[in-house]
């Protein structure tokens, strides 16, 4: 559906320049949500401004819905645009109209009748449950309110494109999970292909499909969400994946010399994690039925991430030695991310 | 009643044809000026907001340009500018003198302030609002009408209520080219003929004048602010 090719974006002239985005290369399949994550700076919203040619790139093309926007004159890259809708971090509503103007704002020039944008405009509001407040300014809406007004103004035009630029960022956490939820339900519904720029590895977790990770204007890392959990392989994918994930802590645990983090000789911290999707086994009670080890899980952290579990469990590990080693060796044979935090075993 | 007025205001009230003329040419000059200076204001404010860098139909040449022929006229006073322009004046009018000739230097006083406080209410217009209408596939035109003049009605309102109240002022000084008006019937009479009581009505006239514009301004603002 979006095809970067080689996208360079770079602002000001000679030494003093930016290059916001370098060699950027990306393809979106067509219904799926697809997520850019970066930390700020990292050039993803000049990124997504590629997209709808908000921003021109310096260098590479811009294909979307097998049209290279370009290589189009201003007047049709206009009529592009309309299929492509954008929401932004903060709504951009225009406050001197009212819920139902700023919907039917971009319906101005269309070729619907008065009346068919007024029905229009009222299924959009329905669509994302605001129909109660067409009458109302948007000075008198909360932060999600506006968004679902702003999603309804971008949907307007039947665009086969949502651009989301960091949507949630300026919402509680309640009300981020409700959008998403939306931006899920309209994917689902109507088959928009939607892309998510954020830096809230939650919001990659909670509705993305594939996800790009962007630093210093280039994408280090792409793939599927679950996999890019599972195994991220450059550093900043793991910084965004600790955000989310409670694992780490083992680590001050055992700085602090936690008490729930002490070990008797014989014993080991192991973490164990998810690493493939299939997992479904029961394993630690297997685990410890079948090599007779006892294992007492410090903490846990695992999540539903495309249908399938992600996360893993710290536990302290007790038993007869070569049993451990047996038990360590069955897990990582059913594809489960094994590895030894402390040890206290003594070495013979 | 007319006892008690000729009582107090004797002088002014031995004036009262000359009186109600000066009211007349006072808004007759306001009115022509302001109106004109309303639509090259407008269009010269929004024409500086939509070519400076970053504007939807950024062109650095032509804002320069503009940009300095304001900066040019609004440094000179207004007392060099009625004498400065006459010869234009002559050309366009056909006159330098009278209500006539006050009505181009009028309008090359209040048109660089006016443009100024357009371009202010136009960039108090959040950028993410011109981004997101852009998004929409909106041209530049539909930009300039729908969202920048109808986002700041508001702010226009504000900075047009300002500048009426300072072209008023200006008329004052109109009676230099003979311009008439308030202004000049106050020097006449109240000043050089220290008839004391035609300088308070006159001032009395200006207030309820100036409070009234600031009334309509205020009014308007409200009406447009949601």
């Amino acid at each position: 559906m979006i095809e970067l090719t080689n996208i360079s974006k770079t602002f000001g002239p000679g030494p003093g320049q930016v290059e916001a985005v370098k060699d950027v290369t990306l393809s979106i399949e067509k219904g799926k949500i697809f997520g850019i994550i970066g930390f700020s700076g990292a050039g993803k919203s000049t990124l997504v401004r590629c997209i709808n040619l908000l921003e021109s790139p310096t260098k590479g093309t811009v294909v979307v819905d097998r049209q290279e926007l370009t290589s189009l004159s201003s007047k049709e890259l206009r009529a592009a645009r309309k299929r492509i809708g954008m929401i932004f971090q903060h709504f951009n509503l225009m406050r001197s109209r009212t819920v139902f103007g700023n919907v039917a704002y971009p319906l101005h020039g269309s070729g619907l009748s008065k009346k068919d944008i007024a029905k229009k405009v009222r299924s959009l509001l329905r669509l994302v449950d605001i129909a109660e407040k067409e009458k109302a300014y948007p000075s008198q809406l909360s932060g999600g309110q506006k968004q679902r007004v702003a999603i309804a103004r971008a949907l307007a035009n039947d665009p086969k494109v949502l651009l989301c630029d960091e949507a949630t960022s300026a919402l509680d956490p309640q009300t981020t999970n409700a959008i998403l939820h939306l931006l899920k339900r309209l994917n689902e519904q109507m088959g928009i292909t939607v892309v998510v720029i954020t830096h809230e590895m939650a919001v990659v977790k909670e509705i993305c499909d594939r996800v790009a990770v962007m630093e210093k204007g280039q994408v280090v890392e792409e793939g599927e969400v679950f996999s890019i959990f599972a195994n991220p392989c450059q550093p900043v994918t793991k910084d965004f994946i600790r955000t989310t994930s409670n694992l780490q802590k083992i680590d001050e645990l055992l700085k602090y010399n936690s008490p729930v983090a002490q070990l008797k000789p014989g014993e080991l911290i192991v973490k164990l994690f998810y690493v493939q999707k299939n997992v479904s086994e029961p394993l630690i009670s297997t685990v410890s039925r079948k090599f007779d080890l006892d294992l007492n899980i410090i903490f846990s952290d695992i999540e539903i991430v495309q249908n399938a579990p992600i996360g893993g469990t710290v536990a302290i590990i007790s038993g007869e030695q070569r049993q451990i080693e047996k038990a360590m060796e069955y897990l990582i044979e059913k594809n489960v991310g094994v590895e030894v935090i402390a040890d206290a075993r003594v070495s013979e | 009643m007319q006892e008690f007025l000729n009582n107090i205001i004797p002088n002014l009230m031995g004036k009262l044809p000359t009186f109600y003329q000066s009211i007349m040419d006072t808004l007759i000059m306001a009115g022509w000026s302001g109106a004109i200076s309303f639509v090259l204001g407008l269009v010269l404010g929004l024409a500086i907001i939509v070519t400076k860098p970053g504007g939807i139909l950024q062109n650095n040449v032509l804002f320069q340009v503009l940009d300095k022929i304001i900066n040019f006229f609004r440094s000179i006073p207004f007392i060099i500018l009625l004498t400065g322009v006459m010869p234009l004046s002559r050309l366009i009018m056909g006159t330098a003198i009278g209500v006539e000739g006050a009505i181009v230097p009028l309008v090359f006083g209040t048109v660089p302030f006016f443009s100024r406080q357009i371009e202010s209410a136009l960039a108090e217009i959040d950028h993410g609002l011109i981004e997101a209408a852009l998004s929409m596939g909106s041209s530049p035109l539909e930009i300039i009408f729908r969202v920048y003049l109808k986002e700041s009605i508001a702010g226009i309102a504000r900075g047009t209520t300002i500048t009426a109240i300072s072209l008023l002022g200006l008329t004052a000084m109109a009676g230099v080219v003979g311009a008439g008006g308030l202004g000049d019937f106050a020097i006449r009479y109240g000043h050089d003929r220290n008839m004391t009581d035609v300088t308070y009505v006159t001032i009395i006239v200006l207030v309820l004048t100036v409070s009234a514009i600031q009334l309509l301004g205020n009014y308007v603002a409200k009406k447009n602010t949601h």
